[in-house]
């Protein structure tokens, strides 16, 4: 299988694909990274947490319009103004619907499931109604455009490295708020003992629609910076979904760190796989793996230890 | 009484199925609608599986698609290798192949394909193949203690990766497109109106007897534990039952009706692929049980009727609403009424039929519940 290849060559291949799972593992903690909170912290199923993406990066396709329009001057910059609003659109969304829906739900879990469904196809076919159906990019400001070549033999485009530096400041982000704020310091309360919360005062129905909304914010801003590197269709959330929650189970539920190391792990299978497979056979065994391991080991990588 | 298979109620609920399947239906429609309830009527099939599995049961799968395709396409191939006789596919580069795999250059007929020359080990295939990969997934997930909503992604998870090899390993399965231009089964054609009709009362007949099946369970000790089971699963397990046992046992019960629903939409529909298998007619099965009450599994047969007729006349109509209005359905029912249909029956109309009809029916139920048992 390499020896068609020389070192040098095979050596540039496995830097290429290497990147390329870098900028695959970045878009999984970002899309991970809201899931992580709202599934994990909260336990809530939330299948619509896709479409709440999906907004985001609709609502940057809106901003990066109306810079083009009324002020070409700062287009450089508009993707700033849109991450922003994307995540207060995102997360108003996520606040009103835990309000309307899923506070009814908490102690049904597959019902809520079955519910974000229904709301996962309302909001599909709202973007369809509004945006229609066909896929929209949005242009990249010129800066992000081209690649930094490292050698001659390998190229690292600079929308991934800043789709990459966007993962990071996310997570570094999510984790104070998780473990340095009190609001995390609440979140994980519950997370632990939602009766004994609740004794010492903490307003965990406040909290919890806080959580919500941040987590899908998160999403937002993640379907934000999907904007960068490819374009948006009312559906494209429904692709992620799967692979969003399996990043989540198998890094362990409530872990951090774990959602973290399994977006690597999976994103850099997956990435070098492809390279030797078709796409298509890569994503598969690298589901079956993930699949496989959660088999042996259901409760995922990194586990909290808790009293249930 | 409370042990006995049907009782009086349950028998009446029977035959007024029945009456709408066999009777009201078939008059009331032309042969393009028949043929298209025939079609509902497959997906039906898996909403009973769903009642037992997630209803009774408390394990939500969301990978039914699976088994449902795995059923449909050991028919699909079986009635594809008939078609693809030497002489109807002659201008192929390989005769005597399907044609996906001649366009896709195979020269010969895999060998996990060949069994499916004979009808006995594809009518086979149909049930044990759904069977085999819910009993290795039912034996890894149950025995490990994982359940529902880990489950529920799991399996999805399995409905991913199956839609995506299909679509992957066109040579092989036909991919995106599925296996289409089937023809005759055993010399008899398919595609004949008369053919949709004589299909549409097989499938009718086959319902009721997974129907009696379902109803056995339920009646069963078995069934009496799935619902302890759900309800308290420590406590079964600590009275010294094997819960895992009953969980792999009822998820395949599950998956071999789901496999018989794909068997009979490929002879019904005439064709199988992929959009069948996928997580979204996945989930959109457990609407079908959901809507219809997913402790009823008469309740699900009228929900897999009631919302895909919906489904079809909507979309005909107003294709903008039917994503809204099947969206807002699942959020009314799972919030409002979680037990579907069926539980609206019992809760607010059957009661007060009872108070309408209170002093002429208790005679009745006291003079005719004798010939019942």
């Amino acid at each position: 299988m390499f020896a068609d290849y020389s070192m040098s060559e095979l050596g540039a291949i496995f830097a290429m694909q290497g990147f390329a799972g870098l900028i695959l593992f970045s878009v999984f903690v970002l899309m991970a990274l809201g899931l992580a909170i709202i599934f994990g912290q909260m336990g809530v199923i939330n299948m619509a947490h896709g479409e709440f993406m999906i907004l985001g990066a609709y609502v940057t396709y809106i901003v990066s319009n109306i810079f083009a329009a009324y002020m070409p001057a700062l287009f450089s910059m508009y993707f700033f103004v849109a991450m922003i609003l994307a995540f207060i659109a995102s997360g108003a969304l996520g606040l009103f619907v835990e309000w309307a829906m899923i506070r009814h739900l908490y102690k049904r879990p597959l019902d809520t499931l079955l519910a974000t469904w229904g709301l996962s196809l309302i909001l599909q076919q709202l973007y369809r109604s509004i945006f229609g159906a066909r896929e929209v990019g949005v242009s990249i400001p010129d800066w992000m455009m081209g690649s930094l070549p490292l050698t001659d033999m390998i190229e690292v485009p600079i929308n991934g490295i800043f789709v990459m530096i966007l993962a990071v400041t996310i997570s570094v982000g999510v984790w104070i708020m998780m473990y340095r704020s009190n609001w995390g310091k609440q979140v994980r309360a519950i997370n632990q003992n939602r009766v004994m919360a609740d004794a010492v005062g903490i307003n965990t129905a406040w909290t919890d629609r806080l959580t919500f909304g941040i987590g899908c914010g998160v999403a937002g801003v993640a379907g934000s910076a999907f904007t960068m590197i490819g374009s948006t269709g009312p559906t494209a959330g429904q692709l992620y979904i799967v692979d969003t929650f399996l990043v989540v189970v198998f890094g362990g539920a409530g872990s951090l760190l774990g959602t973290i190391a399994s977006a690597f792990s999976i994103s850099q299978a997956q990435s070098i796989m492809e390279f030797f497979l078709s796409g298509s056979m890569a994503k598969v065994l690298t589901l079956l793996t993930v699949v496989g391991i959660l088999m042996i080991r259901p409760q995922g990588l990194f586990t909290l230890k808790l009293r249930k | 009484m409370k042990s006995a298979f049907l009782s009086r109620s349950e028998l009446i609920s029977f035959a007024i199925l029945a009456l709408v399947i066999f009777i009201v239906l078939p008059m009331a429609l032309d042969s393009f609608r028949l043929n298209l309830f025939g079609k509902y009527l497959t997906y039906a099939f898996v909403a009973v599986g769903l009642v037992l599995c997630w209803g009774a049961g408390g394990i939500l799968s969301l990978g039914q698609g699976v088994f449902f395709g795995l059923g449909g396409y050991c028919m699909a191939m079986f009635l594809k290798l008939e078609a693809s006789t030497p002489e109807n596919t002659s201008i192929q580069s390989t005769p005597g192949i399907p044609d996906f795999m001649d366009w896709n250059q195979l020269t010969e007929l895999p060998l996990w394909w060949q069994p499916l020359h004979s009808l006995a080990f594809s009518l086979f295939a149909v049930v044990a193949v759904p069977v085999f990969f819910a009993f290795i997934i039912g034996v890894a997930m149950f025995k490990r203690r994982v359940g529902g909503v880990y489950f529920a992604i799991i399996t999805q998870a399995f409905a991913a990766i199956l839609t995506i090899l299909i679509i992957g390993q066109q040579g092989y399965t036909g991919g995106v497109n599925g296996i289409t231009d089937l023809r005759t089964l055993l010399g008899w054609d398919i595609r004949t109106d008369e053919a949709k009709e004589v299909l549409y009362f097989v499938n009718g007949a086959l319902l009721f007897v997974v129907l009696f099946i379902a109803q056995f369970v339920r009646k069963s000790k078995l069934g009496r534990l799935l619902i302890a089971m759900r309800d308290q699963e420590d406590r079964v397990r600590f009275s010294g039952y094997d819960v895992a046992s009953f969980k792999i046992f009822i998820f395949c019960l599950g998956a071999a009706f789901a496999g018989i629903g794909g068997a009979m939409f490929t002879l019904q529909v005439g064709f199988m692929s992929p959009t069948l298998v996928g997580i979204v007619p996945s989930i959109e099965m457990v609407i079908f049980c959901a809507v219809g009450g997913r402790l009823s599994i008469l309740g699900a047969v009228y929900g897999a009727l009631l919302v895909n007729w919906a489904k079809t006349s909507l979309s005909e109509s107003f294709p903008e609403l039917w994503l809204l209005g099947l969206g807002g359905l699942f959020i009314a029912v799972v919030m409002l009424f979680p037990n579907g249909l069926a539980g609206i029956w019992t809760e607010q109309i059957e009661p007060r039929l009872k108070a309408l009809f209170a002093p002429s029916s208790k005679t009745k139920a006291t003079s005719q519940s004798t010939p019942a048992e």
